[in-house]
C-alpha cells in the first residue's frame, strides 16, 4: 500500500498565510471537489476572513454533534429496564423498528415510546430494522448488548463504516441474517471481517458505493462465508446489462430492421 | 502627463543614447515590464514579503516560539496538538523544518501501515488505543472547512500473533495485560486457529493471541497529508531546509547537593536552505526533535552525548537508522479476503494487500545479518533465503509465489530498548525528543504528538503518563523492554 509515489506538487512556503496554498494542495488531492458552485462565495469568503472560516467550522462541528448526541447511550434505562429494553428504545427513537421473541413488529408512532415497551425486560430481541437510521460507532454499543439478536438489517445507514463493522463479531453467535445494502461508507475492506459471523445465512452487500470491484468482492465474500448465501451486485449487474439485451427485442421495436 | 514629463527630461543627447540602444538589439518586453510592476507593488503592499534590504522569501522566519526538525508524521502530530492545546488562539508560533518535500526516504511513507494493540509495555497499549480512536474520528480532529473528507483505507483485519511452546506463556500474560487497558484480544489454540485460517499450517504453533477489534492497517500517506493540510491551516510554517546548527548557551550551576551541573538552552537553530550555501538562524524557544532515522546525528548536533562516557552529559541518543525490507507478491491460491496480519515465531510476517491475491510481508533480521543502512537498495537474496522459507512453511500455499516488487525503508531504531524517547532531555533544557520508536512511530504518532504537547505546554505528561520513555532512562539503565514472543 505504501510504496514509493510520485511526489505531489512542492507546496511553496506558507508563512505568509497565504491559504491559497491549502486550496491548492487539495485541489491537487481531489479536483472536482472544489468545482461546487453554489460554494464558490462561501469558499472565497472563508478563504479571506478567520471569522468566516470560524462560523463554518463551527456549524460543520454542530452537525456532528447532533449525531453524536443521538448516539448517546442510554445508560439509565439500561440499569433499570435490561439491555434488550435499552437497546429496543434506542432504535425506537432513531426510527427503526424492533421485533422482541414470539411478539410483533414495533414501529416508533408519533407519539413516543408505547407503554407495553417497558414490560418487556425479560424478553430478548430477535429482529432489528435500522433502515436509515443515523447509527454510529458509538451507538452500536446499543445493539451489541442485544445478545440473542437473529436479524439486523443496516440498510442506507449513512454513518455505519467498515470500523462498526469490525464490532459485529460480539453477535457471532446468534446473527442469522445481515443485511448491509445501500450503505455508503462501506466498503470491502469492512466487509472482510465478516468472518466473525460462522452463524450467519443472509448476507445482503448490493449497492455498495464504496466497494470498488463489486463483482469480485462478492465471490470473495462468498469464498470467505460458505455456508452463507450472499445477495450482492447481480441485482445492480443485471441493471447494467439491460442496453445488451435489447438485441432480442428488435422484432418489436419500432426501427426498422 | 507623465509621458510629457519624459520626453521633457529626456535631452536630445539621452534621445540620441536611447536610440542607440535600440539599434542595439535590445527589445522592450512591454508586458513583462508590467507583470513585475504589478508584482512589485503587491509585495509592496500590506500583507506582501517585501524587505527592503533583501529579498528572503525563500527562507524560514527569523523567529519561532518552537522549531520542530522533521515534518514526518510524528512532527507533524506534534504541531497539530500544540496547534490544539495552545491556550489562545494564535499564541504559538510553530515552524515545521523537513529537509525532503517528496518523503522519499522517510519512514511515515514507506511503511507497512499496521496498528495493533498487542504489545506488553501498558504504556505502547493506550498510546495505541487513543491512536486508533484518532483514526477513527479521523474527520472530526482533522476537518478543513471546504475540504473533501479522508478515506484512511482501514482495513479493519487484525493481527494474529503466533507463538511456540516457550513463548506460550509470555503471550499469555501479555494478553491478560492487554485486556486489562481496553484492548479486544482473544487467544487461539492449535485447533481453533486450524478451524477459522485453514490455510495456516499449525505444526509448532502452542498459542496464537487474535486482536478482535481496533488492529487492522491503513494508508499513511493519507494520514500525512490530512495533517499537513490540517496544520497549515491552522497556522503552522513549513521550511524546505536542513539543520545544521544549534548556538545554545550555558549555565554552570550546582545540585542541592553540591555536584556541578551544566544547564545548556538552545537560542539559534541554523537551517540551511536546500542547493545552496545559504542558512538562516532561526531563534526558537523550543526544539522538538522528530527527525525520525536521523534524529541521533541532530542530538549529536546539540551537543548530547559529547562528555566521559558514564555521565549524563555523555550519554548519547541511542537511535540509529536500520535498514528494512518489504516485498510484494502475487500468490494465486493465497489466503483470502479474511486474512489478518500474520506474525510467524520466526519474525517473518504477512499481510493481505487489496483483492487480487496480493500480500506485503517481510521479516527483521537477526543484529548480525543487518543491511547497510547507508542507502535503500532492495536485497533480493534476502527473501529467498530468509522470508520465503519461514512463509511457505507457515502457509503452505505460499510455495508457489512470485514476488512483484519491493522497497526499503528505514526504522529509527533505539538500540538500548527499541522503544520511543519522548519529552525532554535532563541538560538541553529546551530540547525535547519524539523518536526512536523502532518501527511503531505510524502507529503511536497521534498519541505520541498529545503527550509530547501536554509536557511542553503543562510541564507534565496528563493523559498517557510516558514516563518509562524518558531520555534519563539511557543514563540509570532502566530498560522499558517490550516481552516478545519468539
Amino acid at each position: 500500500m505504501a510504496a514509493p509515489r510520485a511526489s505531489l506538487r512542492l507546496v511553496a512556503p506558507v508563512w505568509n498565510g497565504g491559504t491559497s496554498g491549502i486550496r491548492g494542495l487539495s485541489r491537487a488531492v481531489d479536483p472536482e471537489g472544489s468545482q461546487r458552485k453554489g460554494r464558490a462565495l462561501l469558499q472565497f469568503l472563508a478563504d479571506r476572513f478567520y471569522d468566516v472560516e470560524a462560523v463554518r467550522g463551527y456549524l460543520l462541528q454542530k452537525q456532528v454533534l447532533k449525531v453524536l448526541q443521538k448516539n448517546r447511550s442510554f445508560t439509565y434505562i439500561k440499569e433499570r429496564y435490561g439491555p434488550y429494553v435499552a437497546g429496543a428504545s434506542f432504535i425506537l427513537k432513531q426510527g427503526g423498528a424492533v421485533k422482541f421473541q414470539d411478539k410483533e413488529w414495533m414501529r416508533p408512532n408519533g407519539r413516543g415510546l408505547s407503554g407495553e415497551l417497558w414490560k418487556l425486560r425479560e424478553v430478548p430481541v430477535e429482529a432489528v430494522d435500522a433502515s436509515g437510521c443515523a447509527i454510529n460507532y458509538q451507538g452500536l454499543d446499543n445493539l451489541l448488548a442485544l445478545r440473542e439478536l437473529q436479524s439486523l438489517s443496516l440498510r442506507c445507514c449513512p454513518h455505519v463504516d467498515d470500523w462498526c463493522l469490525g464490532r459485529l463479531h460480539q453477535l457471532a453467535d446468534s446473527l442469522r441474517e445481515l443485511s448491509l445494502a445501500g450503505c455508503p461508507r462501506i466498503s470491502e475492506r469492512g466487509l472482510a471481517c465478516l468472518h466473525h459471523l460462522r452463524n450467519l445465512r443472509r448476507l445482503d452487500i448490493s449497492d455498495l458505493p464504496a466497494v470498488s470491484n463489486p463483482g469480485l468482492t462478492q465471490i470473495l465474500v462468498e469464498e470467505m462465508l460458505p455456508d452463507c448465501e450472499v445477495l450482492g451486485a447481480d441485482r445492480a449487474q443485471s441493471l447494467k446489462l439491460g442496453p445488451e439485451e435489447q438485441p432480442r427485442d428488435t422484432a418489436s421495436s419500432p426501427i426498422p430492421a | 502627463m507623465l509621458r510629457g514629463a519624459l520626453r521633457f527630461g529626456l535631452g536630445p543627447g539621452l534621445l540620441g543614447r536611447r536610440l542607440g540602444t535600440h539599434r542595439g538589439g535590445s527589445t522592450l518586453d512591454w508586458d513583462g515590464k508590467v507583470s513585475e510592476i504589478k508584482k512589485k507593488i503587491q509585495s509592496i503592499l500590506p500583507g506582501g514579503a517585501w524587505s527592503p534590504l533583501c529579498d528572503t522569501s525563500h527562507l524560514p522566519p527569523e523567529h519561532s516560539d518552537v522549531v520542530i526538525v522533521g515534518g514526518g508524521v510524528v512532527g507533524l502530530s506534534v504541531a497539530y496538538w500544540l496547534k490544539r492545546l495552545e491556550k489562545q488562539q494564535g499564541a504559538i508560533r510553530v515552524l515545521v523544518v523537513e529537509r525532503d518535500h517528496t518523503y522519499s526516504q522517510a519512514s511515515t511513507v514507506l511503511s507497512v501501515g499496521g496498528i495493533r494493540q498487542q504489545f506488553s509495555l501498558p504504556e505502547n497499549i493506550q498510546l495505541s488505543l487513543f491512536s486508533v480512536e484518532f483514526l477513527r474520528n479521523i474527520n472530526e480532529y482533522l476537518a478543513v472547512v471546504d475540504d473533501p473528507p479522508l478515506d484512511l483505507q482501514f482495513n479493519p483485519s487484525g493481527y494474529l500473533f503466533l507463538a511456540s511452546e516457550e513463548g506460550a506463556t509470555i503471550m499469555e500474560n501479555n494478553v491478560k495485560v492487554q485486556r486489562q487497558e481496553g484492548a479486544k484480544v482473544c487467544l487461539m489454540s492449535p485447533e481453533q486457529l486450524r478451524k477459522k485460517f485453514p490455510w495456516i499450517n499449525t505444526e509448532g504453533v502452542a498459542l496464537a493471541s487474535y486482536g478482535l477489534e481496533n488492529e487492522g492497517w491503513f494508508d499513511p500517506w493519507c494520514l500525512l497529508q490530512g495533517l499537513r493540510r490540517k496544520v497549515q491551516s491552522m497556522g503552522v510554517l513549513f521550511c524546505h531546509g536542513e539543520v545544521t546548527r544549534f548556538v545554545s548557551s550555558s549555565n554552570h550551576m550546582e545540585t542541592a547537593s553540591g555536584e556541578k551541573v551544566t544547564l545548556k538552552r538552545i537560542h539559534e537553530v541554523h537551517v540551511k536552505v536546500d542547493h545552496s550555501q545559504e542558512y538562516q538562524p532561526v531563534e526558537c524557544a523550543i526544539v522538538v526533535n522528530a527527525a525520525g532515522a536521523w534524529s541521533g546525528r541532530i542530538a549529536e548536533l546539540a551537543g548530547i552525548g559529547k562528555g566521559p562516557p558514564g555521565t549524563l552529559q555523555g550519554t548519547k541518543l541511542p537511535v540509529e537508522p536500520r535498514k528494512r525490507y518489504v516485498y510484494l507478491w502475487h500468490c494465486p491460491q493465497g489466503p483470502g479476503l479474511e486474512a489478518p496480519l500474520v506474525a510467524d515465531p520466526s519474525g517473518a510476517y504477512f499481510r493481505r494487500e487489496g483483492l487480487g491475491n496480493n500480500y506485503l510481508g517481510g521479516c527483521s533480521p537477526s543484529e548480525e545479518e543487518e543491511p547497510d543502512p547507508g542507502n535503500l537498495e532492495v536485497d533480493h537474496d534476502f527473501f529467498q533465503e530468509k522470508v520465503w522459507p519461514h512463509l511457505a512453511w507457515r502457509v503452505p500455499a505460499f510455495e508457489a509465489l512470485k514476488v512483484r516488487r519491493a522497497w526499503a525503508g528505514y526504522y529509527d531504531y533505539n538500540t538500548f530498548d527499541q522503544n520511543g524517547v519522548v519529552g525532554p532531555h535532563p541538560l538541553v533544557v529546551n530540547m525535547y525528543f519524539a523518536a526512536g520508536f523502532s518501527g511503531h512511530g505510524l502507529q503511536q504518532a497521534p498519541a505520541v504528538g498529545r503527550a509530547v504537547a501536554e509536557v511542553m505546554l503543562e510541564g507534565r505528561f496528563q493523559t498517557i503518563n510516558l514516563s518509562p520513555f524518558l531520555f534519563s532512562r539511557f543514563y540509570l539503565g532502566e530498560k522499558a523492554q517490550e516481552r516478545c514472543i519468539i
